[in-house]
């Protein structure tokens, strides 16, 4: 007997699990369900049939699941949009640990905001006062990154549990990271420094991606939620800031309207502790609601793949008509690695929302075609850059342009590689995201490479 | 007889009222009272009162309330409010109404059911 009501059990068990998977039916609903169950095995088993009957019987009169789960849905709507700020994970977390996970969050965005007001107590220069925010020389600007980073770490860290070792190496990176940044001899506001305060973030990024994988780094599924985690992070933190300039304007008038001045409060407060506070919160929101709803970069992907292809088209003819080179100016250089990494991201976002069984598809055959005319115009620009080199000598500028060019475009010439071999019937679609997945760190270790390596070679110029 | 899916939801409202106008109770008890009252031709897929009673709750003619059961398991029980009643008294005339509309057609041809008379033949017992 006790054996039967055991398996009862694992079947009820089983039941709640199928049952709270759906967004529209609360716990509390749920607790409900399961008592009507409950009777109505135990009546039946009363009338005599045994535990495993009872239970088929009962669960086909609570009737078909998806049905009822609609009908849930149509009574409590703003249950589907509430998941947005309120989700519950699939694996069943217990709604106390929510609430636990919010005292979290908050705790380490008021950490973070807290961080960047910190130095002033040790005589630096009060954070948006005088110049501009993190102009470079300042002690904020190479160092931004440092102030909120290592608490998204923690977060993942706290949230993922990962074990001590991995939690010491995390913090061990993050010194060594702020160890040189800050005390590499750098000449204040020099090249180096400007390009080791644009890399470092690249650098620590990897370090909040294998807090993100709890460890699990070498699992390119893992790789891939991050990629996508730091899409809609984006998303997120510009939406955020949207509404948070919003805010400050809003105060800035109304203040403005009795008389008092409170820029000073905005820019030296509202804003850099705003800006760090948002990268948490961004982040927790984005692991909220992850299972509910689609997500925004491959939309926007969807949207932007055709428009950026015929954008570059358009480059590549005009080029090739006018038959004019590229002027290879600094900012010049720098828009061709910007235009390599949006198009790195739309094959990378691209990638992570694609199913990964489906046949080739026109969406494919665009997403090659985007990469070729990135490649071709590429090439044009590195040409122009080697010429610049050759003619003008090596400043870090260069090399890191330069550096930064090869490793995108190798990545983007063995993904178009793949794609075609994909296409073509000869290669299946995981191979590019293998590929994909299995890159990642490289981009991590150049950065690293600009940040350290740079100024020992240019000598901190 | 298979009551159809329609009249089922139609009547879902009224008969959930109705049965706790009789007193407060939860979920199990109203289908197993609903079963019983039919004769067992009323027959409901029991996951989807619960959605009826929600949507009685969020318009105010019940209220519900967690309570300890027997089994000593939680259990909600509802009870019907002012405003149920109230709105319990305007179903019941509105069915009145289709219930005799559809017996006096029924009277003129020659469908009746054996054992129905019309509602102007029954006096006051229907009429209240």
């Amino acid at each position: 007997m006790l054996t039967h009501d055991d398996a009862l059990e694992a079947q009820i068990t089983q039941w709640r699990s199928w049952l709270r998977r759906r967004p529209a039916i609360s716990d509390s609903d749920l607790e409900e369900l399961e008592g009507h169950l409950r009777d109505l095995v135990a009546d039946l088993r009363a009338a005599g049939l045994a535990a495993d009957e009872a239970f088929l019987v009962a669960v086909k009169r609570l009737g078909d699941l998806d049905a009822v789960s609609r009908e849930f849905a149509r009574e409590h709507s703003e249950r589907l949009w509430k998941q947005l700020v309120m989700a519950k994970n699939a694996d069943g977390e217990p709604s106390g640990s929510r609430a636990h996970e919010a005292t979290v969050v908050i705790g380490l965005a008021m950490a973070a905001a807290a961080a960047i007001k910190l130095p002033e107590l040790f005589g630096y220069p009060q954070i948006g006062s005088g110049d501009g925010f993190f102009d470079s020389g300042t002690f904020y600007f190479p160092n931004v990154s440092l102030f909120v980073l290592p608490f998204l770490a923690g977060y993942f860290a706290w949230k993922r549990r990962l074990d001590r070792l991995g939690c010491l190496r995390l913090a061990l990176a993050f010194a060594a990271a702020a160890l040189a940044i800050n005390a590499l001899p750098f000449t204040a506001g020099g090249h180096t420094q400007t390009l080791a305060a644009l890399h470092l973030p690249i650098v620590l990024w990897l370090a909040v991606g294998i807090a993100y994988s709890g460890g699990r780094w070498f699992d390119g599924s893992r790789r891939m939620d991050f990629v996508r985690f730091s899409g809609e992070l984006f998303i997120y933190y510009v939406l955020m800031a949207l509404g948070g300039g919003v805010l400050t304007g809003f105060t800035a008038v109304s203040f403005a309207a009795i008389g008092a001045d409170v820029e000073w409060f905005a820019q030296q407060w509202m804003l850099p502790c705003g800006a760090m506070g948002a990268v948490i919160v961004g982040a927790w929101l984005v692991e909220a609601k992850q299972s509910v709803v689609e997500n925004m970069a491959p939309v926007l992907t969807r949207l932007f793949t055709p428009l950026f292809t015929l954008a570059l088209l358009a480059l590549l003819v005009t080029m090739a008509w006018t038959g004019s080179g590229i002027e290879m100016e600094r900012e010049v250089l720098i828009g061709f690695d910007l235009l390599l990494a949006v198009v790195l991201g739309l094959l990378l976002y691209a990638i992570s929302a694609r199913d990964v069984q489906a046949p080739p598809g026109a969406f494919d055959a665009l997403q090659l075609l985007l990469v070729v005319c990135a490649l071709v115009v590429d090439a044009v620009a590195l040409s122009a850059i080697a010429g610049r080199i050759s003619e003008f000598g090596l400043s870090p500028n260069r090399v890191a342009a330069l550096g930064e060019n090869l490793v995108l475009l190798v990545n983007l010439a063995w993904s178009a590689w793949l794609y075609a071999r994909f296409l073509t019937g000869r290669g299946p679609f995981a191979a590019l995201e293998r590929w994909q997945t299995g890159y990642l760190p490289v981009y991590a270790v150049w950065a690293a490479v600009v940040v350290v390596a740079f100024p020992l070679l240019f000598g901190f110029v | 007889m298979n009551i159809s899916k329609d009249l089922v939801a139609a009547s879902a409202a009224p008969l959930v009222l109705a049965i706790l106008a009789d007193g407060d109770s939860y979920g199990y008890a109203i289908i197993k009272r609903v079963g019983e009252l039919s004769g067992g031709h009323l027959h409901w897929t029991d996951g989807m009162l619960y959605p009826v009673l929600h949507r009685l709750e969020r318009l105010g003619y019940v209220e519900a309330r967690w309570a300890k059961s027997e089994s000593g398991r939680r259990r909600r029980y509802y009870r019907i409010t002012r405003a149920g009643q109230a709105h319990l008294k305007t179903q019941r005339r509105q069915w009145q109404v289709v219930d005799a509309t559809l017996r006096e057609i029924w009277m003129e041809s020659s469908l009746v059911p054996a054992g129905w008379r019309p509602l102007s033949q029954r006096g006051v017992e229907a009429t209240c």
